[in-house]
């Protein structure tokens, strides 16, 4: 039977420090966090995912909405798969797409980001798309950028990963319909992840029926149970009736800093194998937000298996962030 | 205040549609034809007319809302139901199916989306309703019914089931 948990109420006040996301008008103009968006922008922007991913299909997998318009990447922080799905995505929109890898540019040579801002701001972009290091850093940047420029939080520091959750739980819904039946269970190293955090926002918003999170006890923090969330530090308690596990990428820096004891202890603890696989449901999907470390949080034969939905969840999230940056780019006009 | 025109009957303008696209059919001038549907209107009439018409192949369905020019303005449609062309659209005659032709804005956006799927031999319009305003060279070959109305008015084509038609006037804005 589902738990309902009672949830926070997210306040819709001028002081919601979330509001700067909308425009005057009440559209989504920024997406920097979950927090703010409720389960109507959240649909809204699953909606409009469903009627993009047909253009993936295509021969042609374009669109002329944002034809003319300026996107630009700008990454502080190595990704692949987040840059390339954004690039794909505004490509598919007929935008123009502007790399800049930032970990080995300007910042380096000390010019601060606000002189960044500037400068890129002088080529006429229209949307920033920003991963960085800090958390707050896509705030900081959507509060000082020019009014007609959207942002996308595309990773800070440990704060939020919005776009990740948004295809996540698009993935979900897409394979089991409705939320309000489902378990779902985070593994991992839920402390230091952007995406456990947006992730546990998303899915109180759509009311999952129960929200888990599983890990050694380093790695969840303290004071996460308020937030709707039951912790379980056992991997089979925690399994047990769960319809989606999600395990998370474990940063191998975690273990230098005396977090954990090693590799292996994970894997044998909380590593998902095909055998730990079988305490959850039966039809359970096995979801992965990548870079997946195998032998360490997942073993291949999961990771490759029939209930991975890992390479679902990358196509998916093309057709999210093309949402995305459409209704972001639709605001204020 | 002026009257408003008579629209003629749902089934008396899908006859009118049908007796046409039947003779350019006979003509030779539609050959084997695909018809695809705008939503969402045109979808409610492609369906009555590709009942009627018995066309083998499944009914096509455009939703043109990534292809729009008013995209600035209008913002993005949340709830869009994605395009469906179920059969390959190279070198096929299309019949291509709106409640009413106004701008010609929506048409040139389904040519526009048809192209990226296709090169057809022939799109073919077919339109409920033709009114005055056009803004771009665009004519359809089927009509249900020409009308001449104010700026102010409206064709407002409701369906599928019963597809209704009537003219709606707005407020003047002083």
């Amino acid at each position: 039977m589902a738990v309902n948990f009672v949830r926070p109420l997210i306040p819709k006040l001028a002081t919601d420090p979330w509001a700067i996301q909308f425009d005057a008008a009440g559209h989504l103009k920024h997406l920097l966090t979950i927090e703010g968006l409720g389960s109507t922008w959240i649909t809204r922007i699953l909606d409009t995912a469903e009627g993009f991913m047909s253009v993936s299909d295509r021969d042609i997998k374009k669109v002329p909405l944002l034809r003319g318009r300026t996107v630009v990447n700008l990454f502080f922080e190595a990704s692949t798969r987040t840059r390339t799905t954004f690039e794909l995505a505004a490509k598919r929109l007929s935008a123009d797409v502007l790399n800049i890898n930032l970990s080995t540019s300007a910042t380096t040579k000390g010019e601060s980001l606000l002189d960044t801002l500037r400068n890129i701001e002088a080529m006429q972009a229209d949307m920033f798309v920003v991963r960085h290091e800090q958390s707050g850093a896509a705030h900081f940047i959507a509060r000082h950028a020019a009014p007609h420029v959207s942002v996308l939080n595309a990773g800070d520091g440990w704060h939020a990963h919005p776009t990740q959750a948004l295809l996540d739980a698009f993935t979900i819904r897409r394979i089991k319909g409705e939320f309000a039946p489902l378990r779902i269970a985070i593994v991992g190293d839920v402390k230091h992840s952007r995406v456990a955090r947006s992730q546990i926002h998303a899915f109180n918003s759509l009311n999952v029926g129960e929200l888990r999170v599983i890990g050694p006890r380093t790695l969840i923090p303290n004071d996460i149970e308020p937030l709707g969330v039951r912790v379980y530090h056992d991997m089979r308690a925690g399994l047990k009736d769960v319809d989606i596990i999600i395990m998370l990428r474990l940063q191998r820096e975690r273990m230098e800093s005396g977090l954990l004891p090693s590799e292996q202890e994970f894997y044998r603890l909380y590593g998902l194998t095909e055998e730990k696989l079988k305490w959850a449901k039966p039809d359970a999907i096995v979801m992965h937000p990548g870079p997946a470390n195998r032998g360490v949080e997942i073993e291949s034969r999961v990771a490759d298996g029939p209930q991975s939905v890992i390479l679902q969840q990358v196509s998916n999230g093309i057709g999210v962030r093309m949402a995305v940056m459409a209704l972001c780019m639709s605001a204020e006009s | 205040m002026t009257s408003l025109p008579e629209l003629k009957s749902a089934n008396q303008l899908l006859d009118d549609c049908l007796q046409n696209l039947q003779w350019a059919i006979e003509q030779g001038q539609l050959n084997n034809p695909l018809m695809v549907g705008i939503h969402s209107g045109g979808v409610w009439v492609a369906e009555a007319l590709h009942q009627r018409l018995q066309l083998s192949e499944p009914l096509g369905k455009l939703n043109i809302t990534f292809y729009r020019d008013d995209f600035n303005t209008l913002g993005l449609h949340p709830q869009v139901a994605p395009s469906q062309l179920p059969v390959d659209i190279d070198g096929r005659d299309i019949i291509l199916v709106d409640d009413v032709l106004y701008t010609g804005r929506t048409i040139r956006a389904a040519m526009n989306e048809l192209f990226d799927y296709g090169r057809p031999a022939r799109i073919w319009l077919a339109v409920l309703f033709e009114r005055d305003g056009r803004e771009l060279p665009i004519s359809a070959q089927t009509v249900g019914q020409r009308l001449v109305l104010s700026p102010r008015q409206q064709i407002h084509v409701d369906g599928p089931h019963p597809l209704t038609a009537h003219i709606v006037t707005r407020e003047e804005i002083a």
